[in-house]
């Protein structure tokens, strides 16, 4: 075995030790940046759950096209090989209004009501299905219908998913900025914790620079403390974040059903999970190199 | 080897501790350095460990400056052992671990490094004591426990700061016969003291500074010759001023 082995060997002991020495001021120590981490890590959670919900709306986009009251067979003819040659979309269908009318009666069970009406009130439609998923795209095609003629109203059923796709795009800015702020302030945590321990073994870090030790030996037990600190904050962030979704999706099916929809959240794949984790130990790393370097320099510049 | 050449240390409050001091102590030595308090003695250990800096003339251990290379500095303390005045043990460690704490620093395997320990803690008559922390330790058992951290690396210089300062008659024979046992099997032994006294029978060669300056020069064994006390006028020279 190396010298070099041993030495890093020893310095995971002397962790190891700090750590049983006081476990419940450790675990609080870990809990503060696993909170820390975990604020910023659901925020990007909500926008991955929300954007993937609003993808699906895309998928689905429609686009309804009214004909005007008094549009004829002929004109809706004309439409439907407008929209058959068009090369943005990718099918249509043809609703008469005869048809809409008893599916109303159908679906919501009013048939009554809609009997007493004097006339059939409803237009003759098509439901367009757009060829590119892309909000743009959809929108293009449906301002481009709206003017066709006989054409009284072109709606996009998935409007409220362009709204929405902004919304994300500003709540995935500020999940980047909380996690820049968090991320200097679990260096901050990190750097005046370690700065503490170091304090506290000054008297053993004097001795041990005049018996002939390092910087580098100095340093390995703070470096290797700072990085277990952060790794076991980034587990509890996920820890976290995993029983948020858990608390989350016992509520969603409910609200969803009201919708007629399935939601469901999704957590973080293990992949970015291990990328948290990874990036908070290393966070605590530096923030140790940084406590320990600037600890040793006023004790001693030499 | 240590040399000394035109050694000055003057502090930023602009006192002179040492002024162009010109020396060498050769390997396999025992040299003391004495003098009264504020002579410089403290001073010149702490530039041949590297714990100060001189600010003028050059001090080399071995050849190597210790003022040199920072990362250096390390590896030249790792071949000194360094015994202090106020013992600098670690008081929440045992006894072995604060012998130990010199080959952990060498990346000594860990059962290789006990035998050591153990070794040098028989060696201060102190292996009975190896689970004991320091503070229940007397005055002169900690400062064997200091020797022991000192000598376990197997050092090839020895510098001592008032080995035997506040420690009765007895205990300061036990320090000096420790020392002096590691001279004998070549060690190089460098003492700062004010008690020649309890140092006359490791026969060692004097060092006097008065004032930051080389005083006086003499060779204990020339006691044996008839010349009383080659080292008293040195101490009256210190106490003159």
């Amino acid at each position: 075995m190396t010298a070099w082995l041993i030495q890093h060997l020893r310095a995971i002991a002397l962790t190891g030790r700090q750590v049983a020495v006081a476990p419940l001021s450790y675990l609080f120590q870990v809990l503060v940046i696993g909170v820390t981490i975990a604020l910023p890590l659901l925020l990007y959670l909500t926008a991955q759950n929300l954007e993937r919900l609003a993808g699906q709306s895309q998928a689905d986009a429609r686009i309804a096209l009214y004909l005007a009251q008094d549009a004829s067979g002929k004109d809706a003819d004309l439409i439907a090989a407008r929209l058959a040659a068009h090369a943005a979309v990718a099918g249509h269908r043809f609703i008469s209004r005869e048809e809409a009318i008893r599916d109303l009666k159908r679906l919501h069970g009013i048939g009554d009501l809609i009997d007493a009406l004097p006339r059939n009130p409803l237009p003759d439609a098509f439901i367009v299905r757009a060829r590119s998923t892309r909000s743009a795209d959809i929108e293009a095609l449906r301002a481009e219908a709206a003017r066709w003629p006989k054409v009284a109203l072109a709606q996009l059923d998935s409007a409220w998913a362009a709204r929405l796709e902004a919304g994300l795009a500003l709540a995935r800015a500020l999940a980047a900025g909380l996690a820049a702020l968090l991320a200097a302030a679990l260096l901050a945590v990190t750097f005046n914790t370690i700065g503490l321990q170091v304090v506290n073994r000054r008297e053993e870090i004097e001795v041990s620079r005049l018996i002939g030790a390092t910087h580098g030996f100095i340093r390995r037990p703070f470096l290797y403390t700072g990085l277990l600190q952060g790794l076991l904050g980034g587990l509890a962030a996920c820890g976290l974040a995993a029983l948020c979704v858990l608390l989350v999706n016992r509520q969603l099916p409910a609200i969803g059903a009201l919708y007629s929809a399935d939601l469901m959240a999704r957590g973080l794949p293990l992949a970015d999970l291990a990328a948290v984790s990874l990036f908070s130990g290393l966070l605590g790393w530096l923030g140790a190199w940084l406590a320990v370097t600037r600890h040793l320099w006023r004790l001693n510049p030499r | 080897m240590i040399e000394l050449d035109r050694v000055g240390k003057r502090y930023s409050t602009g006192f002179e501790a040492l002024k162009s001091i010109t020396l060498t102590i050769a390997d396999g030595e025992f040299a003391v350095i004495t003098g009264h308090s504020g002579a410089g003695k403290s001073t010149l250990l702490n530039l041949i460990a590297g714990i100060e800096l001189a600010t003028s003339g050059q001090v080399r251990v071995d050849g190597q400056d210790p003022a040199g290379s920072r990362s250096a500095l390390p590896l030249l303390r790792r071949r000194i052992g360094l015994i202090f005045q106020d013992h600098k043990l670690l008081h929440d460690r045992s006894v072995f671990d604060n012998v130990r704490l010199p080959l952990d620093i060498t990346g000594f395997a860990p059962r290789d490094g006990a035998k050591r320990v153990r070794a040098a803690l028989d060696k201060v008559g102190l292996l009975s004591r190896e689970r004991a922390l320091p503070v229940s330790l007397s005055g002169g058992e900690q400062q064997r426990l200091c020797i022991a951290r000192a000598i376990v690396h197997r050092p090839s210089l020895l510098l001592a700061d008032e080995p035997t300062a506040n420690l009765d008659m007895d205990y300061a024979q036990e320090i000096v016969e420790i020392l002096r046992s590691f001279n004998q099997v070549g060690v190089t032994v460098v003492v700062s003291t004010h008690d020649l006294v309890s140092l006359r029978m490791a026969r060692p060669r004097v060092i006097a500074l008065s004032r930051g300056m080389l005083a006086h020069e003499a060779d204990a064994r020339t006691e044996d010759t008839g010349q009383k006390g080659a080292y008293r006028p040195t101490l009256r020279r210190g106490d003159d001023r």
